[in-house]
């Protein structure tokens, strides 16, 4: 109400500014966000209903989609474990090193994901540091799933952690120090104080973290070889199938891409929608 | 009995506990006054097991309480924030130290709830508990903290700076509420403040804290009228200082002279300091005294504020008279008066020009005329 009438008192000149503004996010946000997913969805159906299902449920294509869920069932899980881990260690700890340790957590946000493929290339791949040793005793990682695994925790390490880090700054560990004073144990300090003032950041950062962990190209692509229906994640199957002039097919994979992407939106804002309150109440400076 | 002895505690380039040893004895309300950085904290953190020592001990009826687990020593603590958890309701944050027992002791749902609702009519906050610490006022909050350490039925309760977070009005009549919950409970109290007013009203002994090391321990009046060193005669309540210079066997400031010398001519010049209240206005001209003019009288209430400047000893002097004196003597803006201290203390300083406290001389005027 205030702003509206706040709104009809401006003059017209920071009302032209206003208008111009906001003709421009929208202007920006339909060309280079709205049209583009849009068409993810209008080449997939653009012939249909029929091949679209046709080209989700050929083999290659399901494997891909298993494939993908596997690595981030197992990535997402591992990161959360380090995230808050290490957002404990930074926030609650004085350490030697610990700008170091802050530097590292940022590291897969600074190098390319194709570097951080290679890396594990040359780390295990069969003329990589530790490639011998794991041959002869008949461990496979590069061109197999735990090198997806692998190179999808290295570039969604960040997501965890980093929501978790400035939150449990601003909040302080006065809370836990409470915890123990009345005679908590320290997972039950953990599990009643700790990860119920977190829960919101960090279930942000794993919506995040999914989101990555899924829709992973560049590391992915360096470790996985394009064994199809082996090694293929959804991303990379998507660039298969259009490298080989297969639109349909790759963009009918793309948009259960797009999908996910749309859900994680949705669900994220369902979030902040049905807990506004408490997410307003555990936001820094709320207490 | 609570026998603390030589704690030493280190923090990176900072001493926080400088060789501290004091006796707690059951039920006393003990307060821990000093300037921040002082280590009256630290020491509350090792009390509560959130903190250890780098050497020293804690004894507990001979026990070493250092080697209880924080869970195991029967402390209630109130944290300077009041540290409740935000995302429980104010029952649940009560009942938090009895639902967290192993399921052997813990007291059953009914039990639990019944304790909580005792604790809440205690604390004054009825009808409260299923509200969100956000939504209650600072003074709530206090309450709340306390009814959670007083939960688990503690020996000794910890108090963190209690009144700080606190509008002046709510600290006093809270500071009273805690004095007679704290005798009716009969449980053994330590709070932290750099508030020497607080201190000095609520609690039974005071130990003074400065640097890491505690200045001196008393009962609230000998700490404001025998104060063992110069820190203690700063820090505490306001004070006027000078210097005293040997002076015909005596010594002397400007014509002002105490009587004798208990140092016996080993110490040729001292530190002094008189209370503002222990300032004689209208000194007889057969006792030696300053010339002092008057330069501001600042009426506070009861109390008038004197700015007074003594031009023999290019000094500023602060005295306190009732404001009904003000009239009495005929108190005027700009003029003269004589001046003498009724009550003083004096250190001697040695050869370097530091205080030597352990050589106080507190002096009192031979006849105390009033004022």
């Amino acid at each position: 109400m205030n702003a509206r009438k706040h709104s009809r008192r401006v003059a017209w000149p920071r009302r032209m500014v206003h208008l111009i503004l906001i003709v421009l996010a929208l202007v920006f946000l339909t060309l280079f966000l709205l049209l583009p997913l849009a068409t993810v969805f209008v080449e997939a159906f653009r012939q249909g209903i029929g091949p679209y299902l046709e080209a989700i449920k050929e083999p290659e294509a399901l494997s891909a989609i298993q494939l993908t869920l596997l690595v981030a069932a197992i990535a997402v899980p591992m990161n959360v474990v380090f995230g808050v881990a290490a957002a404990w260690a930074m926030t609650r700890f004085e350490f030697r090193g610990k700008a170091l340790l802050g530097a590292f957590i940022d590291l897969p946000f600074s190098v390319s994901p194709v570097v951080s493929g290679l890396v594990y290339v040359l780390l295990f791949g069969a003329q990589g540091w530790f490639g011998p040793w794991l041959d002869h005793h008949g461990i496979k990682i590069i061109f197999a799933v735990p090198g997806l695994v692998l190179a999808t925790m290295f570039v969604t390490l960040p997501f965890v952690a980093r929501e978790l880090i400035p939150l449990m700054q601003s909040q302080g560990s006065e809370e836990e120090e409470a915890a123990r004073v009345l005679g908590a144990s320290g997972w039950q300090m953990f599990f009643r104080v700790t990860l119920p003032n977190i829960r919101w950041a960090l279930l942000y950062g794993v919506l995040l973290c999914n989101a990555r962990a899924m829709g992973e190209f560049g590391a992915v692509s360096v470790v996985s070889g394009h064994i199809r229906g082996l090694t293929t994640t959804m991303p990379l199957e998507v660039e298969m199938r259009y490298n080989e002039y297969e639109y349909v097919g790759a963009f009918a994979v793309a948009s259960l891409l797009a999908l996910l992407a749309l859900v994680t939106l949705a669900v994220k804002t369902l979030l902040e929608w049905r807990y506004g309150d408490e997410i307003a109440a555990h936001a820094p400076g709320g207490h | 009995m609570l026998e603390l002895s030589r704690l030493h505690r280190r923090f990176a380039g900072f001493q926080a506990l400088d060789d501290v040893s004091l006796d707690i004895a059951p039920g006393e309300f003990l307060a821990l006054l000093g300037p921040s950085g002082s280590g009256k904290t630290t020491l509350l953190r090792i009390l509560a097991g959130l903190d250890y020592p780098d050497s020293g001990s804690v004894l507990r009826n001979g026990d070493d309480f250092l080697a209880t687990p924080a869970r195991e020593r029967r402390i209630g603590m109130v944290f300077q924030h009041y540290a409740l958890f935000r995302h429980l309701t104010v029952i649940e944050n009560i009942a938090f130290g009895l639902r967290v027992r192993p399921w052997r002791s813990r007291p059953s749902r009914s039990e639990i709830r019944a304790r909580v609702d005792r604790l809440l009519r205690r604390v004054q906050l009825d009808g409260l508990g299923t509200r969100y610490p956000t939504q209650l006022s600072g003074g709530q909050r206090q309450r709340v903290a306390l009814a959670r350490a007083l939960a688990v039925e503690p020996d000794m309760l910890l108090l963190d700076e209690p009144f700080g977070a606190l509008d002046a009005q709510v600290r006093v009549a809270l500071r009273r509420w805690l004095r007679e919950l704290h005798e009716e409970l009969g449980l053994t109290s330590i709070f932290v403040t750099h508030d020497q007013e607080e201190a000095l009203e609520l609690a039974d002994r005071v130990a003074v804290m400065n640097k890491g090391r505690i200045e001196q321990v008393g009962p609230p009046e000998v700490i404001y009228q025998q104060p063992a060193t110069p820190f203690v005669c700063e820090f505490i309540g306001k004070v006027n200082r000078f210097s005293v210079r040997r002076h015909a066997g005596g010594f002397a400031a400007a014509g002002w002279m105490p009587e004798g010398d208990p140092w016996q001519g080993r110490f040729t010049e001292a530190v002094a300091y008189v209370r503002p209240e222990q300032l004689r206005l209208a000194t007889p001209s057969s006792l030696p005294a300053w010339q002092a003019h008057l330069r501001h009288i600042y009426l506070a209430g009861g109390v008038a504020h004197l700015d007074l400047h003594v031009a023999s000893l290019d000094l500023a002097l602060e005295a306190d008279v009732a404001s009904e004196d003000l009239s009495r003597f005929g108190l005027q803006l700009g003029m003269e008066l004589r001046v003498a201290p009724r009550s003083v203390v004096m250190f001697p300083l040695d050869g370097k020009g530091e205080p030597l406290s352990e050589e106080r001389w507190i002096w009192h005027a031979r006849s105390p005329v009033p004022a």
